[in-house]
């Protein structure tokens, strides 16, 4: 094991898969404007003609890379703040996503896109927008939310050797956060759950930051006796339906995690996928835990208000208790 | 006539513009007699732009094209019952049925996935010459696009992209606003733009762009040609603005085939020239301007444009015989091809 930030799991990753492909190109830098930004150096040493700063051009970047990857070739797009990613929708969801349909397989689009999403702290309501949610309803894109430095590495390394679009839904709050990355240096199969903490009494699935409050409340839980599984589906696109399924057959009550506001969030999409598929396990109602539906504000206590926190999280398992 | 195109160059230019010609007559034809419905888009009338454009590309080359793609594919050597089967939804079209008239497309031949909305050539094109270069093997992009592609913002920030690199890409611009229709006439979109000059934009960025008269082999050959060296000698991007004018089956919002089959005969003068059409007839018409002008290449070029339209003509028959007699695709197969 080696300790890193996400930021340098990122780094890493993508520095491992230039060495292993020459076709993988980096258009953008993803490590946006905090200290880890000085961690690109590693990328533009070893690679200097293989890395591009484009304009300013959400959807003209989004294109090329797109455009680049139907001729052959695997561009790491970076899009940097989620928020302006809905300027290059119309490339990632009606052109990425389509191609390989459209053409019965004749022409993937082997493209990686990668942004800095969430609620990153005094971001108001135009850099704050979770848009993973958003793209969850485009089929033909796999969508990755890592929560920790190995899945940061292994999902990055798998997203560059996939034939399809992907979309690497980085938080922004999490690329200081430091974890363990495996010696092996692995690619993570796309459209595999991960258990983070195993328990009998209820399961929490929660994803990206949200990972870390689950596991919070479930140290708290547990000292009031409260047994939780924390499930990571780590890929919303495939999602490992047969994971959280078996959990919610274990524990029978079920809560589910997101950033995003409620309305079409992965919270509501999980809870109707357990509710149809599930139903006979549970023994309570599900829970969702979401933002309320509103755009975020830039005052810390009105931002702070709306996050999901550990103490909500504990809430809603014991609602499931009741 | 200059000496730019060799006899034999204008011969071959002739075949293909013929068969874009009768591809498109079937299409039409196909529609009338209820083999598919739905929007869709004839490249009548642009002949002599994209068949000298595409000949001057090598099979390395890769190229992007639009809604109005038809021509560009059977140009660059698509097999017409194939293209036609797609267009039907077939099974057997170029993509399973799966992308019809608006995303024809050939992978093949170089082709990226064809994009149906506006601008996207020249956006995935810009994608595609930064492949090429990545190659470091000498080719090049050809996007094809019309004159409304650069009411879009994404063709300003592709071009911008295009020239900061530069990038081994043509963008051919067919202006096909001439003779059209506006949306107040219920026509087809024109073009809506504030640079009453195209080149201005392109040119506000840095590449060079020329117009030429887009129904004219000759024109659009030489300036191709300059433009396709230049980006393989990595001078690229290159601009060319093609000037056509919009068929009149083109004009309304559901294409009609308002001038008839062609008859080459308009060509050697053995059928009259009459009616509402007879401007395009007479001068508009590129199959039938590039017929007269090898009217004058000498004796048996008569007999030879005859020929030339008998075998394409029966090319056509058997394409449009394999697309109708085509089974159309099992439905439950409309959940592949989801995932890579």
């Amino acid at each position: 094991m080696t300790k890193m930030s996400h930021a340098e799991a990122l780094v890493t990753a993508i520095l491992d898969s230039m060495a292993a492909d020459a076709d993988v190109v980096l258009l953008g830098r993803p490590l946006g404007l905090g200290p880890q930004r000085m961690l690109m150096s590693r990328l533009t040493d070893r690679f200097e003609d293989r890395v591009y700063d484009p304009p300013v051009c959400e959807a003209g970047n989004a294109a090329l890379g797109v455009g680049a990857a139907m001729a052959g070739i695997r561009p790491f797009v970076d899009l940097s703040t989620g928020s302006f990613s809905f300027l290059a929708f119309s490339q990632i969801i009606n052109e990425a996503a389509v191609s390989n349909y459209m053409t019965a397989g004749k022409i993937p689009v082997p493209v990686t896109f990668h942004c800095l999403e969430g609620v990153r702290g005094g971001g108001a309501p135009q850099h704050s927008q979770n848009i993973h949610a958003f793209v969850w309803n485009t089929a033909g894109l796999e969508i990755l939310a890592p929560s920790c430095p190995a899945d940061m590495y292994g999902l990055t390394r798998a997203a560059l050797a996939s034939n399809n679009p992907t979309f690497i839904m980085n938080h922004a709050k999490l690329m200081a956060v430091e974890g363990d990355v495996p010696d092996d240096r692995a690619a993570i199969p796309i459209g595999k759950a991960d258990i983070k903490r195993r328990g009998k009494d209820v399961t929490i699935v929660a994803l990206s930051l949200m990972v870390g409050l689950a596991l919070q409340a479930a140290e708290e839980l547990a000292k009031e006796g409260i047994d939780v599984e924390v499930v990571d589906p780590r890929t919303l696109a495939p999602l490992d339906e047969e994971t959280i399924l078996a959990s919610v057959a274990r524990t029978g009550r079920l809560v589910v995690v997101d950033e995003t506001n409620m309305q079409g969030s992965i919270a509501s999409g999980i809870a109707g996928m357990v509710a149809e598929r599930g139903f006979r396990s549970l023994k309570a109602a599900v829970q969702r835990v979401a933002r309320p539906d509103t755009p975020v504000p830039f005052s810390a206590p009105m931002e702070a208000f709306l996050l999901p926190t550990h103490e909500t999280i504990m809430a809603a398992v014991k609602r499931t208790l009741v | 006539m200059s000496a730019h195109l060799s006899q034999d160059a204008r011969w071959r230019l002739f075949e293909t513009m013929l068969l874009m010609r009768r591809f498109e007559e079937s299409v039409a034809k196909m529609n009338v007699e209820k083999h598919f419905t739905g929007h869709y888009h004839l490249y009548i009338g642009q002949e002599a732009t994209g068949a000298p454009a595409i000949s001057l590309l090598g099979p390395k080359d890769s190229l992007s094209t639009t809604h109005r793609n038809h021509g560009h594919v059977i140009a660059r050597g698509a097999d017409p019952g194939g293209a036609l089967a797609e267009i039907m939804g077939r099974a057997t079209g170029l993509s399973g049925g799966r992308g019809g008239t608006i995303h024809l497309t050939d992978a093949s031949l170089g082709f990226l996935s064809t994009s149906g909305v506006v601008g996207g050539s020249i956006s995935l094109g810009v994608g595609g010459a930064f492949a090429r270069k990545h190659r470091k093997d000498g080719s090049i992009h050809l996007a094809l696009f019309g004159d409304s592609a650069l009411e879009e913002g994404v063709a300003f920030e592709s071009l911008n992209i295009a020239s900061l690199w530069k990038l081994p890409i043509v963008f051919l611009c067919e202006n096909n606003s001439a003779d059209s229709w506006d949306r107040s006439r219920g026509g087809y979109t024109t073009l809506t733009h504030a640079a009453n000059d195209l080149r201005s934009i392109p040119g506000a960025l840095g590449i060079p762009s020329r117009r030429v008269d887009g129904c004219d082999v000759e024109d659009v050959h030489e300036a191709m040609a300059e433009a396709v060296e230049a980006c393989r000698a990595g001078k690229g991007p290159m601009f060319i603005e093609a000037m056509t004018r919009r068929w009149a089956g083109s004009a309304p919002l559901w294409p009609e085939l308002s001038t008839g089959v062609t008859d080459l005969r308009m060509a050697t003068g053995e059928a009259a020239i009459e009616g509402e059409h007879s401007a395009w007839y007479a001068q508009n018409d590129p199959v039938l301007k590039l017929a007269r002008e090898l009217l004058g290449e000498g004796a048996g070029a008569r007999e030879r444009i005859f020929a030339i339209d008998a075998q394409v003509t029966a090319r056509m028959q058997a394409a449009e015989r394999f697309a109708i007699d085509s089974p159309m695709p099992a439905p439950e197969t409309a959940l592949q091809h989801v995932f890579a």
